[in-house]
């Protein structure tokens, strides 16, 4: 990130961040900040959450409103302040325990609901916070801290559950896949409603250390790329994809009504 | 934010009225224009009521997936300056712990309703009475309130809106299915007659903003979400600034300030009713609705010639201990009575400090004691 960025858009007096060397949380906020600087996003109406966890930490470095604290709330949190202020910008950062964990069953409501919110998820594919346990997303087979004998349980698509609960717009990039990911999170911030954009990222220390048996974060971006195919417009939804453990791409970009609260006199509802 | 307003926001008049609704109508006449609740009996009927009412007056209502949700929903919505309310019994407001730890931690008004419930069963008990105060984790003082009559479910819903908003901090009414579930009159005010409080907005732009600063005793004014302000509203422990960074003085600091503005506040925040303890000796302390049947117990003991008097605890957290122990200085003999084990009574005990014998009228049958069950215990100890 330039001088100018971090000048710009961090908070003042919070860095040195806690990030670990090569942690692709910290890669994402990068992007977030030029997708941001791209749109010319208004700090001032911008409102970032997290939980807790790595991610959760994101907007603690950025310059705005921001909450910070509660594992799994922040749909919740978020769901009552677009309620009550509709123009605020609200982007939440979640780590995949947050979101596919702690805080499922908020991810389905709100994407059911499509409730106007950005939820930027980076994937690590375990708890990195607490040391590196497994967590709904990581892959099958893989050790982790509480699978010493590798993970039996089938990992969670949370683009897929998404999709299914019915978010408006839903992409899956990567770390390593720096451009589209700037450009997915530029989408995700102009679209009006429930928006979802996943990034599979490297936690050297955790992930990489025990699944990959390298803390090297060059060698995890490499382990996700060669791990990852994108599926292309051209290819179209039956292109079978199943070898591949990340399939990246945007899979969703559609309107609907958004949340505006559950009881609503017949004038006051949208049409989109 | 101002959305469309169809209807009358403060039903002044009198009225015959659910105790439930009551509630609804406290809340309205306070300035609450956020709900978010989960269905559960026997609080029900406040969320049917706000869901009508909150798309009248240009507020918001939302039914949400669990009892986290509410609570959580109610942090966001306050945070972006909506005053904001939720109601639940006994099981439902086991999941709202977690939210009431953060909303005392991040300084954030907001009102939860409880209408205590038995576990699994909807007869009447006051078995939260220690859940309320200490259900969080972590360090906290906590407000909270209980009504006895439907008149008072209106009334205590609106000092509650105004503590919370004065004290920037969560504050719980604690109501039962006795009075939840009762229609009674009630007489609403004037909206001009009602006394509304606003929480402080900062008065300095944001280079000069502290957001968590303020006295030992005070309450740090609150910069809404989408302000300018840039605020970071953290758990965590956070200095003057909120940045977050652990330092046990910051940790230390932070705390003593949350609880202080609570406890050395407790003069404007506690509230007794005294009934005929000028020259009492045998003195009734009661809460919520079991102070019903020790009233009347108290005026048949007066005329028995027993010199008896009520202690009415509108406030039960924080305890009225001054006012406690200022009538146990007199009293030959005190009852605490209250409808579950007998939890309070530890705390009756504390304050009366060995001033005179305390004896426990405990209650757990899903049921109010009787005046008679009351006047017993009053006759036993005046022998």
């Amino acid at each position: 990130m330039s001088t100018d960025l971090v000048r710009t858009y961090l908070r003042d007096r919070s860095l040195p961040h806690f990030f670990c060397p090569g942690c692709g949380a910290a890669q994402v906020l990068n992007y977030f900040v030029r997708a941001a600087d791209n749109i010319g996003l208004d700090f001032d109406r911008l409102v970032a959450i997290g939980g807790v966890g790595c991610t959760a930490r994101i907007p603690v470095y950025l310059d705005a409103d921001a909450l910070h604290g509660v594992h799994g709330r922040t749909l919740a949190w978020a769901t009552g302040m677009k309620l009550h202020d509709p123009e605020l910008k609200v982007v939440i950062f979640a780590g995949d325990g947050d979101v596919a964990a702690i805080g499922g069953n908020h991810l389905i409501h709100a994407a059911r609901r499509n409730l106007d919110v950005v939820m930027i998820v980076v994937n690590n594919l375990n708890f990195g916070m607490t040391g590196g346990q497994v967590a709904p997303t990581t892959p099958g087979e893989v050790k982790t801290m509480t699978t010493p004998y590798g993970n039996v349980e089938p990992p969670f698509d949370i683009c897929k559950l998404a999709e299914t609960a019915g978010a408006t717009r839903v992409s899956r990039w990567s770390t390593a896949t720096a451009r589209q990911g700037i450009r997915a999170l530029e989408k995700a911030l102009c679209h009006k409603g429930f928006s979802l954009v996943e990034f599979v990222a490297q936690c050297p220390t955790n992930f990489g250390r025990r699944a990959l048996r390298s803390g090297d974060p060059i060698e995890s971006v490499r382990w996700i790329e060669e791990n990852s195919v994108v599926r292309s417009k051209r290819d179209g939804a039956d292109v079978p994809l199943e070898e591949a453990l990340f399939v990246l791409g945007d899979f969703v970009d559609g309107s609907r009504p958004v949340f505006q609260g559950s009881s609503l006199l017949n004038d006051e509802r949208s049409s989109a | 934010m101002k959305h469309m307003i169809h209807g009358k926001r403060v039903l002044s008049g009198s009225h015959f009225m659910l105790g439930n609704y009551a509630v609804v109508e406290g809340a309205l006449a306070a300035g609450c224009d956020f709900f978010a609740g989960y269905p559960i009996t026997p609080a029900n009927e406040i969320s049917e009521r706000m869901a009508a009412r909150m798309p009248e007056v240009g507020g918001r209502f939302v039914q949400g997936e669990d009892e986290l949700f509410s609570i959580f929903a109610l942090t966001g919505a306050s945070l972006a300056g909506a005053k904001a309310m939720t109601a639940t019994a006994s099981a439902g407001f086991n999941y709202m712990q977690e939210g009431l730890g953060y909303a005392v931690a991040a300084e954030i008004p907001l009102v939860v309703v409880n209408v205590q419930r038995c576990r699994g069963e909807n007869y009447a008990t006051q078995a939260d009475v220690m859940q309320m105060r200490w259900g969080a984790s972590g360090d906290h003082e906590m407000i909270v309130l209980a009504p006895a009559s439907v008149q008072e479910l209106f009334d205590h819903t609106v000092k509650a809106f105004n503590l919370a908003e004065r004290y920037r901090t969560p504050v719980i009414v604690m109501s039962e299915t006795t009075i939840a579930l009762m229609r009674e009159n009630l007489t609403i005010p004037r909206a001009n007659d009602i006394d509304v409080v606003h929480r402080v907005t900062p008065s300095v732009p944001r280079e000069e903003f502290l957001p968590f600063a303020a006295p030992m005793d005070g309450t740090p004014p609150f910069a809404a979400l989408g302000a300018g302000y840039r605020v970071l509203h953290s758990l965590n422990p956070h200095d003057e600034r909120g940045s977050i960074a652990w330092d046990p003085d910051v940790y230390e600091t932070m705390y003593e300030r949350i609880l202080g503005k609570i406890a050395r506040n407790r003069d404007d925040i506690v509230e007794t009713e005294s009934v005929l303890l000028e020259d009492a000796e045998i003195v009734v302390v009661a809460y919520g609705s079991t102070s019903r049947p020790c009233l009347e117990a108290v005026y048949r003991a007066r005329e028995n010639g027993m010199r008896a008097g009520l202690l009415r605890l509108i406030t039960v957290w924080p305890v009225p201990d001054r006012e406690i122990a200022a009538v146990a200085e007199n009293a030959s003999a005190m009852l605490s009575v209250e409808m579950n084990v007998g939890k309070y009574s530890g705390e009756v005990e504390r304050c009366v400090a060995g001033r005179c014998p305390v004896k426990r009228v405990a209650k757990n049958r899903g049921e109010i004691h009787t005046a008679e069950e009351v006047l017993t215990a009053i006759a036993e100890v005046s022998r």
